[in-house]
């Protein structure tokens, strides 16, 4: 694919030239607003602060002070990781040249281009990159919304709810239930709810082993069916009934109140109840005016926004095509965003778009698997090139390794994110 | 780039599909290219492990299954990601020990002649179980192609381009360079780090994530990336 410089003269040449002009600004230095301290947003505000050594004025914001990784938050239920070995400070950032303000964007204005902060004041951009993550569709769950995310959390969220989560799954009566609704695609991290049924069968048949697992799905199908049934049977037989499409997972109703769950008609008392809802991007994308529908659609080439060649979008948030709403992915887009940004900014040289992207699952202790697959721009998505997954029937010996490589790649994307370890 | 050690004169590159071929070489002459292996291998009755592990049975094994010897971290992954012992596979592997499993702690250069190596690989397959049972050719053998072309080594690639690429390796190899769970390729020696890369491009290592992103990078790149690694301070 060859990429078009051309894409990006225009703004680069108004870049150089205030560069060279008169400084009016403060410092004089093109400025870069990321909204979103998470897999996305992180990398990006890292890689343009690191590449741009410092001719680039780059400001993260991010509500959170310590941020909570979904990845691995499975692993957490299943009580492999601890809580702890989730968070990550924005201290490396910082101290790599990131401004880090840790506030809520509330709006952004297109026109004046500028950002505005729950606590107040507003901040200019020349460059805005969004990668908000995810919010829950309203409704998505006849007897859900938010309100009800004490009593049946949805945990797709890092940090307190996957340990409210953890708490239930803990206090959850000798042969209790545990039902799970699963989502609609798409949704972040497509292996994220078969891998949470397995870790929290991991859980329940070291501790409570007569408890049973219901899962209400809206799809016929899910990622990597065939290892995770393989792996359900092995592991865990008799104690995950997953009700898909065909057998009315999707006609769903839960009472929190009362701790029901209603499949297809059939009204069964739980005792926990993990509701992952359909999901759209975060909000702040749709108050930027990006979206349409539930999502941000963004040209391939280099995540800008369909809307606004001035903002960019990355991650869960953004509609690109053909990648799964991934932590790897939105890490692998943001290098590409940051390249572009750069490259428009300060005139440095802009490289063509290549994404890829790996997602691992834990079954069992020790028994990993992954699916994984390269991708390319083209004008119309990111397309898939080529691809792999797991097959079913691997000893124990490849299993062991592929866990032992998602735990590298965890310490190595969190690294890339968050730059060194503080 | 220095010239490297892994090509072999192109005059004799016809010879490589030799084990496939009905006479492959020659068991005596075998033994007498073994000598060069004697000081940390032994093979035969009463074999035990030296610095490297006793080679009996070695035909049809998982790579680092023996349980009472230490392997590299390089070779535990190897043999859980699929390496088996097999003509081919030792062909490859003999030919250039650090082409196949970077981190080995054998210093070795590897034996350069292919008929040298075919010769070897006969001697060891004697001490397996049915020697005469081993197919010369397994068909679940990888296919091998040790053609580097010394044009390819001999690119110069362009560390700020291998900087951008190099984005696609750090989500999971660390630029600070630690070697869990995934090993380091932080300050590898260029020609290793080529050599390594079209190796998984032609499927002679075993890693299905490895072999996809090499799959699509071309020579250009892969020497960049090269280019950029091997000095990368942190
Ligand atoms: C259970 C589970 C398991 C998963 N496992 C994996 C896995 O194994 N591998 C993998 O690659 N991915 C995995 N994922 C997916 C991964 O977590 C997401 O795809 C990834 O985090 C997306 O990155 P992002 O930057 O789009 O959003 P996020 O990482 O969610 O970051 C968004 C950030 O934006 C901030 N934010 C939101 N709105 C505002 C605002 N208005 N102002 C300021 N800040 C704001 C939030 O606080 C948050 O920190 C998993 C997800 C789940 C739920």
């Amino acid at each position: 694919m060859i990429f078009n410089r051309r894409t990006f003269l225009g703004t680069s040449a108004v870049a150089a030239a205030s560069l060279a002009a008169p400084m009016v600004r403060a410092q004089g230095k093109p400025r870069v607003i990321v909204i979103g301290g998470g897999a996305g947003g992180a990398t990006a505000a890292r890689y343009i602060a690191k590449d741009s050594k410092g001719a680039v004025d780059v400001t993260l914001i991010e509500p959170t002070r310590t941020y909570y990784t979904c990845f691995f938050s499975n692993l957490y239920l299943g009580g492999i990781k601890e809580i702890d070995d989730l968070g990550h400070s924005y201290g490396g950032l910082a101290a790599g040249g990131v401004n880090v303000v840790h506030d809520w964007a509330v709006g952004v204005d297109r026109d004046a281009k500028t950002v505005t902060l729950a606590g107040g004041g507003s901040l200019p951009y020349d460059k805005l990159i969004l990668s908000p993550g995810i919010d829950f569709v309203d409704g998505a769950v006849d007897g859900w919304d938010l309100s009800a995310q004490n009593a049946m959390p949805h945990a797709y969220k890092g940090g307190s709810q996957t340990e409210l989560l953890k708490a239930q799954l803990k206090a959850m009566p000798e042969g209790g239930t545990f039902a799970m609704v699963a989502p609609p695609n798409p949704y972040r991290c497509p292996p994220g709810p078969y891998e949470r049924v397995s870790m929290i069968a991991h859980y329940l048949k070291a501790n409570n082993p007569t408890a049973k697992i219901i899962v209400a799905d809206p799809k016929p199908k899910f990622s990597k069916m065939a290892l995770f049934q393989e792996g359900w049977n092995n592991h865990y037989a008799g104690m995950v009934d997953w009700i898909g499409e065909d057998f009315g997972g999707g006609e769903v109703s839960v009472d929190p109140a009362a701790m029901t769950v209603t499949i297809d008609g059939e009204e069964t008392k739980v005792d926990v109840c993990n509701v992952i809802p359909a999901m759209k991007a975060g909000r702040i994308a749709e108050i930027a005016g990006v979206t349409d529908g539930n999502w941000a659609p963004v040209n391939a080439i280099d995540m800008s926004s369909k809307a606004d060649p001035d903002i960019h979008v990355l991650g869960d948030a953004s509609q690109q095509g053909d990648m799964p709403k991934s932590g790897f992915s939105a890490n692998s887009q943001a290098k590409v965003c940051a390249n572009a940004v750069r490259g428009a900014l300060t005139g440095s040289k802009v490289f063509p778009a290549k994404f890829s992207n790996t997602c691992w699952s834990l079954i069992d202790a020790n028994d990993g698997v992954k699916v994984g697959a390269t991708y390319e721009a083209t004008a119309e998505k990111i397309a898939k090139v080529d691809g792999f997954i797991s097959q079913t029937g691997e000893t124990s010996d490849v299993r062991k390794a592929t866990y032992e490589e998602s735990e590298g790649w965890y310490a190595g994307i969190t690294a890339d994110m968050f730059g060194a370890s503080v | 780039m220095r010239a490297f050690r892994f090509l072999m004169p192109l005059a004799v590159a016809g010879v490589m599909s030799l084990p496939c071929q009905a006479e492959i070489g020659d068991a005596e002459a075998g033994e007498k290219v073994f000598q060069q292996c004697k000081g940390c291998h032994q093979v035969g009755a009463g074999a035990k492990h030296r610095s490297g592990p006793h080679l009996n049975g070695l035909f049809g094994r998982q790579a680092a299954s023996l349980d009472d010897f230490k392997y590299s971290k390089s070779f535990q992954r190897a043999g859980a990601g699929g390496l088996e012992w097999h003509a081919e596979t030792l062909d490859v592997f003999l030919e250039n020990p650090r082409a196949m499993t970077s981190g080995t702690r054998m210093s070795f250069r590897g034996v350069k002649d292919p008929q040298d190596r075919a010769h070897l690989i006969l001697y060891l397959r004697q001490f397996s179980d049915n020697p005469a049972d081993i197919p010369e050719a397994d068909p679940t053998a990888q296919a091998v192609d040790h053609d580097l072309d010394p044009a390819i080594l001999a690119l110069k690639g362009d560390p700020e381009y291998g900087a951008y690429l190099s984005g696609e390796c750090t989500t999971c190899h660390q630029a600070a360079g630690s070697d869990e769970g995934i090993p380091s390729i932080t300050l590898w020696p260029e020609d290793q780090f080529v050599v390594a890369m079209h190796a998984y491009k032609t499927k002679k290592r075993n890693h299905p994530v490895m072999q996809m992103i090499a799959r699509r990078l071309g020579d250009e790149e892969i020497a960049a990336l090269a280019a950029y690694f091997k000095d990368l301070e942190n």
